[in-house]
């Protein structure tokens, strides 16, 4: 059971074979059972249960939703009403939701069953799970090894078979680098594409959530769920949402694959180059044609994202005041002191290192130099995507540079950290949904491979990884340990 | 670039954290100036003639009707503060004499 997908899972309800009660209960026992993993920061034990029960009712009556029962696990980036949601941050340790964020009352209506709030780097920021107040998650695959950041809880969760899905969020890569690390599906859509109302905002421009799950098949089924139409969030795009199971079958006949010469060169790992080449070969045998393309500004992602995300950063993080809610520091003398002092105790060193970043790029005399620079240089890079899907169908090319790094490996150099990120950051630049889907193993470690797709074109992302786990069983390995347990 | 201690107190005061140990400044001043560095290609990139992107889609902000769309939930968001006392979050004396 703990390797079914979604769907079988549904079927496992819909013919009785087990209850969504029996279904959360198996979940919980696992969870338990690799609580060594640190993949949640919160696991709803008593909430799931019940929550559980009434669905299982609601399906005796016939009047299940589309995902009625299936077992869930939210980033603790999602604001859960009764339910504590951290940021993975001392500064929201304390703080309980007063209401549900769009993402988690569109799964609740569709059925599925809460069972944690999973562990994340502070605030979303980092890429390696490391920046966390409550500890860093460990990869199952080897625990020695980081599972990936922000979202590593969810995908650590996901690749251990402690949940059959998960919800991310992706920024800079935080969906795609941690599925990739962990040997997982994960989807960042269409900016714009699912509400970010109630997600607690890092990068406003660049911040979008997305499913992480097994395959696409079951990203699909969660993102029929998740996107559309929101008027809490007017970055939300009203455009209609199409059937994203339905052209899960179609054929890669003709398919146009771009491979961006600049994703192939220095610094990527000849081991994962090597898998990706014989995942081309087999999306070749299923009608794929594939072209060299050209991103040319793509080494000028990386600092580009240094000045807009810590800019907006800096801005976004200046609620937390120790006023309102959060964390406040004991006995403040003024109000400059409860400020500062809370906000010194509140938040970890990266966070900091951000805001303070952020806060010199927008600063007198720097805001033309890096700033105003900065959202040109933006243009640029989704300037070389447009022209880029002139050419192509869709983009394929590396998740990451090299499998999972150790823990530790990376965590006292900031800029070595960030330049794992190099091949993700750009589509948050451009807005663009991308997907990472397992793509091998390497020294025993995941391997993931990223497809770019045009704007609003997650459909056919979806279709091109599904096509892809029909004749390859990557994403049906478990890690070492991870079996019955 | 370097970034020398009144830098990282101005840049701490802007941003409202305090910076108490000396140990900290010289890490955050090592680090910043790391990462400034790295941004500093951007400066070098030709970007005549190209408008700043604010937005990803390219697109305006919806607009809504002006009307009240949030309840009012006055006492469950003040029961979130650290301290309030009638109806209002507390905060320490702002103005001498008061």
């Amino acid at each position: 059971m703990y390797n079914y997908t979604i769907a079988e899972l549904l079927k496992g309800l819909d013919t009785r074979q087990f209850s969504s009660e029996e279904l959360v209960k198996f979940f919980l026992g696992r969870i338990a059972k690799k609580s060594s993993l640190n993949c949640f920061i919160t696991v709803t034990e008593t909430e799931a249960l019940l929550a559980a029960r009434a669905q299982d009712n609601k399906r005796h009556k016939g009047e299940q939703a589309a995902l009625a029962g299936i077992p869930i696990a939210h980033k603790d980036i999602f604001c859960t009403k009764g339910i504590k949601t951290s940021c993975g941050s001392k500064m929201l340790d304390n703080f309980v939701s007063p209401y549900d964020a769009t993402l988690v009352s569109r799964l609740k209506e569709a059925g599925t069953v809460l069972i944690g709030k999973t562990n994340m780097d502070e605030f979303a920021m980092g890429s390696s799970n490391e920046t966390s107040y409550y500890g860093p998650v460990l990869n199952p695959w080897d625990p020695k090894a980081v599972p990936g950041g922000s979202s590593g809880g969810s995908a650590a969760a996901v690749a251990a078979r402690l949940t059959p899905a998960a919800t991310g969020t992706d920024t800079g890569g935080s969906i795609r680098q941690p599925a990739a690390l962990s040997g997982i599906t994960g989807l960042k859509p269409t900016y714009g594409r699912v509400s970010r109302y109630g997600m607690i905002a890092f990068a406003s421009s660049l911040d979008q959530a997305g499913p992480m799950a097994k395959t696409a098949e079951d990203c699909a089924l969660l993102l029929q769920v998740m996107a559309g139409n929101d008027l809490k969030d007017s970055t939300n795009v009203d455009k209609p949402v199409p059937n994203y199971t339905a052209s899960l079958n179609d054929s890669l006949e003709g398919l146009r694959i771009g491979l961006p010469k600049e994703f192939f060169g220095e610094g990527l790992h000849p081991e994962v180059e090597q898998q990706l080449r014989d995942a081309l070969r087999l999306l070749e045998k299923q009608g794929a044609v594939i072209k060299e393309i050209s991103l040319p500004n793509t080494a000028l992602s990386i600092p580009t994202y240094y000045v807009i995300a810590p800019a907006e950063c800096s801005s976004n993080l200046a609620r937390f005041d120790g006023v309102r809610y959060g964390y406040r520091c004991q006995d403040p003398k003024n109000i400059d002191d409860l400020y500062k002092r809370s906000r010194q105790e509140g938040f970890g060193s990266e966070v900091k290192r951000r805001i303070l970043m952020g806060t010199y790029v927008l600063s007198s005399g720097y805001y033309d130099a890096y700033y105003l620079k900065a959202q040109q240089v933006r243009n640029l890079i989704s300037h070389d995507f447009k022209a880029a899907f002139k050419e192509v169908d869709v983009i394929l090319g590396p998740t990451t540079p090299t499998p999972a790094f150790n823990l530790g490996e990376k965590a006292k150099d900031p800029v070595s950290m960030y330049l794992c990120d190099i091949y993700t950051i750009s589509v948050n630049l451009a807005g663009l949904p991308a997907l990472s889907m397992p793509g091998g193993l390497v020294n025993k470690r995941p391997v993931g491979i990223q497809l770019i797709g045009n704007y609003f074109e997650e459909a056919k992302l979806l279709n091109i990884a599904h096509q892809f786990q029909q004749v390859t069983d990557w994403h049906q390995q478990v890690p070492p340990g991870c079996e019955e347990v | 670039m370097p970034f020398s201690h009144d830098t990282v107190k101005y840049l701490a005061h802007l941003a409202r954290i305090e910076i108490d140990d000396t140990r900290d400044e010289a890490s955050i001043q090592e680090d910043l100036a790391k990462i400034v560095s790295m941004v500093d290609k951007i400066t070098l990139a030709n970007t005549e003639g190209i408008a700043p992107m604010a937005h990803p889609l390219d697109a305006h902000q919806r607009l809504r009707l002006d009307e009240v769309s949030e309840q009012d939930e006055r006492e469950l968001l003040l029961a979130l503060a650290p301290q309030s006392e009638a109806g209002l979050y507390l905060v320490p004396l702002m103005i001498e004499g008061s």
